[in-house]
């Protein structure tokens, strides 16, 4: 099963760094990626730019509104991603919780919605009973 | 070979393997795919199907295969009918998980796993219980949900909640590695106490489904302590729960009024279940690895040994809870270890290591907190303020019977 886990974290403690611990907090990040493919469970991963940076679009009444700034506003923003293929949730909890990103922050783990024609049209069919 | 047999015989049937079987199957169904709810509904179509053809074809000689048998063709019937092409993947995982049921062989048995899935620490900690009730006892909602003083409703939402996300989450249904399982078991077991409690709860043992939720705990913790037998806590929480469920008989008057301990017949205690619980703890002993349920059971068992042998064992009981309270750091064990405290050096310094607890704001609304408050304050001489908080733990307990002899209690002090 493919695994989302993104990095939610307070951006402005990385600022508050000094540059010999941003170097110490990067190479963590990049040991820990090097692990992931060391292992073969690496898909994806990417760090994003601070959130300051976010702009969101919606569409209300037909009309397309963009406005500045992320989605949430609050003091732990997503800052990155990993994208891992692994059996099950254990093995995701076990690659999360070796990431750096749990020590000054939070992992968040979902498990991707893998599509089919087929499946797509049974997990809808399920999530309507379930709800019911 | 299967012979016809009676309505009341095939009843009988269905019920043996319905309780020892269920659990095993679903396990079995649902290890692949995890599919809990696909494999209930397979199991309980294939249970329906057996109370009718057994009493025209006769029992068979192997009732778990035969049900087996066809709760797969249920299973893969269900993934037909949701789509119309059953993806090849999807459909070989149904197929893939059954073994060839007309040579009959024992089912593995793999409802350890399916315990540790439905106690996972992804799932909420509050539908475990329930959701192990369900999945390996196949409990209905419905009865689960009264113990639990839930809506049948919202019991039954959450638990298919629960298992959509066992599904969805990829939780697997098995066993942790070596360095998981201490501190997953430990999920497991809370767990079981807490199915259990919300059984022992119902102390007049008036309330059927209750009751017999006290059992299915102890059924449960016998099944860890069968596929894992080397692990200490688990049998210690196995002799907890024995030495619990000993006394029951003794805890109301015929009457239905509370007993204490202290004033309880021990004649009426089962000696069966303590004699099992002594040696569940002391084989856990051996072990060589101390936790909170073979704490609590070695406190049980001196309460036991005071009321037996006469003896006075409160220095042991003592120096029990300081252990307890080390470990887990509980108010509930701190308000306890100030109980046992006044045996041993007196009321008032057990007041004192009462106040201590005070502070803690999770034992506001806890009665028994209050109650012993209030017997501590009467064993002071400070009768005006014991009346205070007996009117608190009164306020705050939920058992009429409980409720009547603290009455008594306070009606006693001097105004």
């Amino acid at each position: 099963m493919q695994y989302l886990l993104t990095l939610y974290a307070d951006e402005s403690g990385f600022t508050r760094m000094t540059p010999e611990q941003q170097q110490q907090g990067l190479a963590a990040y990049m040991a820990y990626t090097q692990a992931l493919q060391t292992a073969g469970v690496l898909v994806g991963r990417n760090r994003l730019r601070p959130s300051s940076t976010a702009t969101t679009v919606r569409s209300t009444n037909g009309k397309t509104q963009v406005l500045d700034g992320p989605f949430i506003e609050s003091k732990e923003q997503l800052g990155g991603y990993y994208l891992i293929d692994v059996p099950n949730l254990d093995a995701a909890l076990s690659w999360a919780s070796k990431c750096p990103g749990v020590n000054h922050g939070v992992v968040e783990i979902r498990a991707i919605w893998e599509m089919s024609p087929t499946t797509h049209q049974y997990e809808t069919h399920e999530a309507a009973a379930s709800a019911r | 070979m299967a012979t016809p047999c009676s309505g009341a015989l095939v009843q009988e049937t269905a019920e043996a393997v319905a309780r020892h079987s269920y659990g095993k199957l679903v396990a079995f169904l649902a290890a692949r795919s995890g599919n809990l709810a696909a494999a209930e509904d397979a199991l309980s179509e294939a249970f329906a199907a057996a109370l009718e053809d057994w009493p025209r074809n006769g029992c068979p000689d192997n009732p778990e295969a035969w049900l087996l048998t066809v709760a797969r063709r249920k299973l893969i019937d269900a993934a037909r009918r949701r789509k119309n092409e059953a993806p090849a993947e999807e459909y070989e995982l149904a197929v893939d998980t059954l073994p060839d049921t007309t040579v009959q062989r024992e089912i593995p048995d793999r409802r350890l796993g399916l315990m540790f899935a439905c106690a996972h620490p992804a799932i909420d900690a509050g539908i475990r219980a329930p959701l192990m009730l369900q999945a390996v006892l196949g409990l209905d909602a419905a009865r689960i949900a009264s113990a639990f003083l839930m809506s049948p409703t919202a019991m039954g939402q959450r638990l298919v909640r629960a298992k959509t996300k066992i599904r969805q989450a990829g939780i697997p249904l098995k066993v942790p590695d070596r360095e998981e399982l201490p501190a997953r078991l430990e999920t497991v077991l809370d767990a079981i106490y807490a199915a259990f409690s919300d059984g022992w709860l119902d102390a007049a043992g008036t309330d059927a489904s209750r009751r017999d939720l006290a059992e299915e705990a102890i059924y449960l913790c016998r099944l860890v302590t069968a596929m894992l037998p080397t692990e200490a806590e688990a049998l210690g929480l196995l002799a907890l729960m024995l030495y619990a469920e000993a006394r029951r008989k003794a805890r109301r008057s015929p009457e239905g009024a509370y007993i204490a301990l202290a004033e309880q017949d021990i004649s009426l205690w089962d000696r069966g279940r303590i004699a099992e619980a002594e040696a569940a703890l002391l084989r856990a002993s051996t072990m060589g690895l101390i936790g909170r349920y073979q704490l609590e059971a070695a406190i049980q068992s001196a309460h036991i040994a005071r009321r037996r042998e006469a003896v006075n064992n409160w220095p042991a009981v003592v120096k029990l809870y300081d252990a307890l309270l080390q470990l887990t750091g509980s108010p509930v064990a701190a308000i306890n270890r100030a109980v046992a405290l006044a045996e041993t050096e007196g009321p008032a310094a057990a007041l004192v290591a009462l106040n201590a607890v005070s502070p803690d704001p999770r034992i506001i609304d806890y009665q028994s907190y209050w109650a012993a408050r209030a017997d501590l304050l009467a064993r002071t001489g400070a009768h005006r303020e014991s009346r205070d908080a007996y009117e608190i733990a009164i306020g705050l307990e939920r058992d009429e019977s409980v409720r009547q002899v603290l009455e008594q209690r306070r009606a006693q002090l001097q105004r």
